[in-house]
């Protein structure tokens, strides 16, 4: 898409190994994640792509048998360094899942409740942001008379968009989607595209996605993983109709497997 | 053709009679619960003619004048469950927070089978470990510093002096609560597991802490099963015997402070049954009973109210 003009690198990914136990699910990552642009990570089912994402908020740290090895630089800081502070990195990197994930409670308070976390804002400059970051996630029109009522009962895609604003409330510099839509219809899908188109104007977003079609929607640069291995990185428009590698061009042209 | 249609039949025929045992069995507990309900009444009439309203107020309990009030078993057993809840939900919390989330994964068998053993244990075993064991420990450590510190606060001091005699309304409270930890311990547990991973994992991509994320995201995740396990637990509080009886000091005086003896409901049901002489002892006992059902019934619809009020709160209800 936009690729010709000149990129600063967000996030430097160096040597990068993750172990599940002893299993080695991701081998010797090398990537550079662009600013303010859409990064997309495809790949066959269980090829790491999910594992590298969750790299980023250092996520996997949940769980006491996984470990990553080697360095991702975040504006030249090493975030897997065990000095960084977790909470403030994860305030810098927000996430979406597969599956919508409201609070349990209302509108409102899922928005703040990160929010809380870091600032101490007066009622109205919170709702001012909660605002903000309804209208950044293309929700505001839709909510913004039940703000009280439980996100939980929205339906999946306006969940989905929910998702979104509670992470960009925070004000984060990274965004990173882990198949968002892949539990959602056709039209949820290309709100969430549009979406994503907007919102990079203002955030990195790293999008994981298994619809090579979407990929080639929303993305600027794309990276193809096979059984944790990088096999290419490059700007979208190259990966789809020139890819370097024999395998890239399989996958892509269906002809993988 | 013709074996198919009586073979349907047959199936239609055990279906209705399916049906039928299943309606019966349904109305057999409904049916209990109103003939338990006519009995204690029926029982109760001699000293609700007697004694009227006043049965409520009155502390006097007098086999030998026949003059009986209930306020002081009453007080006793709210008194005692509600220690018992004020220890028991906090520490059961923070138990099931440390099995789901916090605890190592070879730690989390052994931990929660000893709180399934503790839950097995008879309340006899309570009662007699709680007398010989822990009513002299308390007696002599813990309530002097209790008359000294909370005992000279103001507005609260009236609760907290008393003997150093370790039988007592808050010494068996204390023993009710370790006594329903285990229940609402492994409810809680059980429930928290069920949360899905992907919204604590949402709760902590946002920074927050185990704290956060227990506090505010998966305890009104799972309050329905949490209130459920609170009310398991406060059922059994407000009817232990045993335990308490061992405890409490069964004694008929009325008293603010929890520091001195006093008695609950079941705990007078268990010692005075037997030696109840007279149709009016007896009626004063059976409508103690008959509150002890009301305080229970009245509790559990509190709680259903509560549930449907932050159901409602959140949009979801009604
Ligand atoms: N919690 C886990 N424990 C052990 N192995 C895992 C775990 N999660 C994923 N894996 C393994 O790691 C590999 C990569 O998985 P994942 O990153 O989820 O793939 P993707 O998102 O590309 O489908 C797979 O082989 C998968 O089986
Ligand atoms: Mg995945």
């Amino acid at each position: 898409m936009n690729a010709e003009q000149t990129v600063t690198p967000k996030l430097i990914v160096k040597n990068l190994n993750f172990y599940y136990g002893a299993d080695r699910a991701l081998k010797d990552i090398n990537l550079t994640i662009p600013e303010k642009m859409v990064t997309a990570f495809i790949g066959p089912s269980g090829c790491g792509k999910s594992t590298l994402l969750r790299t980023f908020n250092r996520m996997y740290q949940l769980y006491p048998k996984q470990r990553a090895e080697g360095e991702i630089l975040l504006d030249g800081q090493n975030l897997l360094d065990k000095k960084q502070d977790l909470n403030k990195l994860r305030a810098k990197i927000g996430m979406v899942f597969q599956k919508p994930t409201p609070f349990p409670m209302s509108i409102y308070d899922n928005i703040a409740f990160g929010v809380k976390l870091y600032e101490n804002l007066s009622s109205r400059d919170m709702a001012e942001r909660v605002e903000w970051a309804l209208k950044k996630a293309a929700l505001w029109n839709e909510v913004k008379d039940k703000l009280k009522q439980s996100g939980t009962g929205l339906s999946g895609g306006q969940q989905q968009r929910l998702c979104i604003a509670r992470a960009i409330a925070v004000k984060p510099q990274v965004l990173l989607l882990d198949e968002p839509t892949s539990a959602l219809d056709p039209i949820s899908t290309a709100h969430i595209e549009k979406l994503v188109d907007e919102l990079k104007k203002e955030f990195t977003i790293v999008i994981v996605t298994h619809n090579m079609q979407q990929a080639a929607r929303v993305s600027d640069f794309t990276a193809y993983m096979y059984l944790g291995d990088l096999i290419e990185f490059g700007d979208t428009s190259t990966v789809f109709t020139n890819p370097k590698r024999k395998e890239t061009e399989d996958y892509i042209t269906g002809r993988f497997g | 053709m013709h074996t198919l249609d009586t073979r349907l039949k047959r199936q239609n025929l055990l279906d209705i009679l399916f049906r039928s045992i299943t309606r019966l069995s349904a109305f057999a507990v409904l049916a209990l619960l109103i003939g338990i309900i006519i009995t204690l009444i029926i029982g109760s009439i001699p000293a609700i003619q007697a004694f009227g309203f006043g049965f409520l107020t009155s502390s006097e309990w007098n086999p030998v004048t026949e003059q009986f009030g209930a306020l002081v078993p009453i007080f006793g057993t709210v008194a005692t469950a509600t220690i018992a809840l004020l220890i028991a939900i906090p520490v059961s919390f923070g138990i099931a927070l440390f099995l789901t989330e916090l605890s190592p994964q070879w730690l989390r068998r052994p931990l929660g089978i000893a709180i399934e053993l503790l839950a097995g244990i008879p309340s006899i075993i309570y009662g007699m470990w709680g007398l010989f064991v822990f009513v002299p420990l308390f007696a002599e450590h813990v309530e002097p510093w209790i008359n000294e510190h909370l005992g000279t606060l103001p507005l609260i001091s009236p609760l907290f002096t008393g003997p150093n005699m370790g039988i007592s309304v808050l010494a068996a409270g204390i023993i009710l609560a370790i006594m329903v930890i285990p229940f609402i311990a492994s409810v809680m547990r059980d429930v928290f597991d069920v949360v899905p991973s992907l919204l604590k994992e949402s709760a902590y991509g946002l920074g927050a802490t185990t704290w956060e994320v227990m506090y505010q995201v998966v305890l009104p995740y799972t309050k329905i099963g949490v209130v459920g396990g609170i009310m398991l637990g406060l059922g059994r509080a407000l009817g232990e015997t045993m335990a308490v009886t061992f405890i409490i000091g069964n004694a008929h005086r009325l008293s603010a402070s929890l520091l001195e003896p006093g008695n609950s409901i079941s705990s007078a049901l268990a010692n005075e049954f037997t030696e109840a002489v007279g149709d009016l002892y007896t009626s004063a006992l059976i409508e103690l009973g008959l509150i002890l059902f009301f305080i229970t019934f009245v509790v559990l619809s509190i709680a259903r109210f509560m549930l449907f009020k932050l159901a409602q709160r959140e949009g979801r209800g009604a």
